[in-house]
């Protein structure tokens, strides 16, 4: 993949503070609603441009998302930004019912997702958003690599009619997509060529799922493919399935607990269509703590480290057929 | 759709045919609608053999003005009309009664309310947008959630489109037990909502009793007031106080008072139906045939 360079940090809450000014600079039906961490999450660019369009519900994201829902049947494009351990899980009820069920075109903005909120502790470190909001109906779950993504994503859920949900961050996390990268939601996009092994990631592991590929190469001559799935639902069955067959083995890597996130989305498409082995970088079910961004994803095996060992374990088991593979010699159709 | 529903049904539950569209209403009185309306309840939820019977035929004399008096624009032929005004359903169980107001003002034909509940029905159990029903514009079941949808669009009304449509969002009282339909009345008062017409069904029942007993939401009108809204207490079952307390709203919407207005109905759960009335019991259950026939009796 050309254009894949690391050019510094920064945050994707950057990115998505950013597209939602570029959307109401585009689309006079945008409104935003704020629910008191404008400034943490951003949409105080948006409350800054567009004042008459931005709304401040206050403390009481139940409420916020509902009448982003009423927003959104009166023709207009409701995004509604908080932390996402409170814009998807407080009004889990209201996502379900209003949002989803109605198919309204509200957009949930997750800030300060995962251990990466950091210092704040295991009640913000929001790890189990993407298992639920998956599994609604009409729902599109995107999780965007980094600040040049994260702005792309922003934009497309906006573009698009229905219920969506962003996932971003707190800390600055490393920049290397640029604007010529390609984006196209419900797309998923290898970063790296290689048939020994595919590494399916999300979010912030997609660039130490590139690093890793690196290790592997440099030390063993193995070549890994590095696969940026940036949208969890709907799912690119056939990027999946097609890396499932010509690599022969998986790991997945995401910033949220390994029960139901991105790694069961993937796992559900390969058991299916291309049953390999896989292995799960993630959270393994179990609650978050204070620290540093680093010193928790180091804490919790979420680095290149834990991808590379993972890796390595399941090219074994690949090899060693205890988990029997045959190589197809025709790609099966990619069945939803 | 609902042709291919068995509808195998005894004679008395059949529903007649008359309609009152835009030209005829008012023309003959609120009574002999409001008397349509509980009639067509008792045979849906008869033919349905579930749903909620008390809380809807408590609602058909205020809903028999709303939605055939001069107070509501819409219209059947044009269910989407771009400046229609918008009813809510918050609590989603007394569904049947905007099923009967719906086609009885023309949206679609009577016949159909034979489908409530049934498989392939657009008369779901609770309302649901995706069976595109003309006239519906919320899926709603889950309580508390209606009235914040409404305060959505009163203010994408208000505040964004500056248009003079109106908002009506009917709860029950029960319902008031959600904390986040006080999160909506903030909401309703902060952003001073005054094309807003929240009505609340105040039968004091619920599925476990009288609502003062389960979990008591009184007083109702001081809470309603401290919130900063424009509170009208009237009888739910006197057409003179509904329309009086509808003009009321109009005029406060008219005026700018800033203040969304809170009508709290007092009615009775079963209204028009003496086995009925006033009893908790019917809040979740349906006639049996027997039963139907006797409170068809009454309803002459
Ligand atoms: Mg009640």
């Amino acid at each position: 993949m050309k254009n894949i360079n690391l050019q510094g940090k920064k945050t994707t809450r950057h990115g998505f503070g950013e597209a939602l000014v570029e959307l109401g600079e585009k689309h006079d039906n945008v409104v935003v609603f704020g629910g008191d961490i404008t400034g943490s999450v951003m949409t105080s660019f948006f409350q800054k441009k567009f004042p008459e369009r931005f709304f401040s519900i206050g403390i009481a994201e139940q409420n916020a998302t509902t009448i982003a829902t009423g927003m959104a049947l009166s023709g207009k494009i409701a995004f509604f930004s908080s932390y996402s351990a409170f814009a998807a899980f407080r009004n889990a009820d209201q996502l379900r019912v209003s949002v989803c069920y109605n198919n309204a075109n509200v957009k949930i903005g997750g800030g300060h997702s995962g251990i990466t909120v950091g210092p704040d502790g295991a009640t913000h470190q929001s790890l189990e958003e993407v298992s639920f909001l998956r599994a609604l109906p009409n729902m599109t779950v995107v999780v965007p690599c980094d600040y040049n993504e994260a702005k792309k994503a922003t934009i497309a859920i906006g573009e698009m009619y229905g219920p969506a949900y962003i996932r971003f961050g707190r800390s600055s996390v490393p920049l290397f997509t640029t604007d010529e990268t390609p984006f196209t939601l419900g797309k998923a996009e290898v970063f790296r060529e290689g048939a020994d092994v595919a590494i399916v990631a999300c979010g912030l592991m997609v660039w130490p799922a590139l690093l890793a590929a690196e290790e592997l190469k440099k030390n063993l001559g193995i070549e890994a493919r590095v696969i940026n799935n940036h949208t969890i639902k709907p799912i690119d069955g056939e990027t999946l399935t097609k890396a499932a067959v010509e690599c022969g083995c998986i790991v997945t890597a995401e910033e949220h607990q390994v029960y139901g996130g991105l790694g069961s989305a993937v796992a559900e498409v390969v058991v299916k269509n291309a049953p390999v082995p896989m292995e799960f970088v993630g959270m393994k079910d179990r609650f978050g703590t204070s620290g540093e961004p680093e010193e928790l994803l180091e804490k919790f095996d979420l680095n290149w480290q834990a991808i590379y060992a993972s890796t390595l374990k399941v090219i074994e088991r690949k090899n060693n057929g205890n988990c029997e593979y045959r190589p197809l010699t025709d790609i099966p159709k990619y069945e939803k | 759709m609902f042709n291919e529903i068995d509808c195998n049904m005894n004679s008395n539950l059949q529903f007649s045919k008359v309609q009152f569209p835009n030209e005829k209403r008012v023309a003959t009185g609120y009574a002999p609608i409001a008397l349509e309306i509980r009639r067509d309840i008792v045979k849906m939820l008869t033919l349905a053999k579930s749903g909620h019977t008390g809380g809807p035929m408590g609602l058909a004399d205020f809903m028999a003005v709303l939605y055939f008096g001069k107070f509501m624009k819409y219209s059947a032929n044009e269910p989407q009309m771009p400046d229609r005004d918008r009813f809510v359903l918050s609590g989603g169980h007394l569904v049947p009664v905007l099923y009967s107001c719906l086609a009885r003002a023309g949206f679609f034909e009577p016949d159909e309310l034979s489908t409530l509940r049934k498989f392939g029905s657009r008369l779901q159990g609770h309302p649901g947008l995706d069976t595109e029903l003309p006239g519906l514009e919320t899926s709603s079941g889950s309580l508390g959630q209606g009235i914040s949808i409404a305060v959505g669009m009163a203010m994408a009304d208000k505040l964004v489109d500056h248009n003079d449509r109106k908002v009506f969002c009917l709860t029950g009282d029960g319902e008031l037990e959600e904390g986040a339909v006080w999160e909506a009345a903030m909401a309703a008062a902060n952003f001073k909502l005054d094309n807003l017409c929240w009505i609340v069904d105040n039968n004091d029942c619920q599925i476990d009793g009288r609502v003062r007993d389960v979990m008591s939401i009184y007083p109702l009108a001081e809470k309603f007031e401290a919130f900063g809204c424009n509170v009208i207490e009237i009888d739910g079952h006197n057409f003179e106080q509904i329309v009086n307390a509808l003009d009321k709203f109009e005029q406060n919407n008219k005026n700018k008072s800033g203040k969304p207005t809170v009508i709290i109905l007092k009615t009775f759960m079963g209204q028009g139906v003496s086995f009925m009335q006033d009893k908790y019991s019917w809040h979740g259950i349906p006639p049996t045939e027997e039963q139907a026939e006797m409170a068809l009796q009454e309803l002459k």
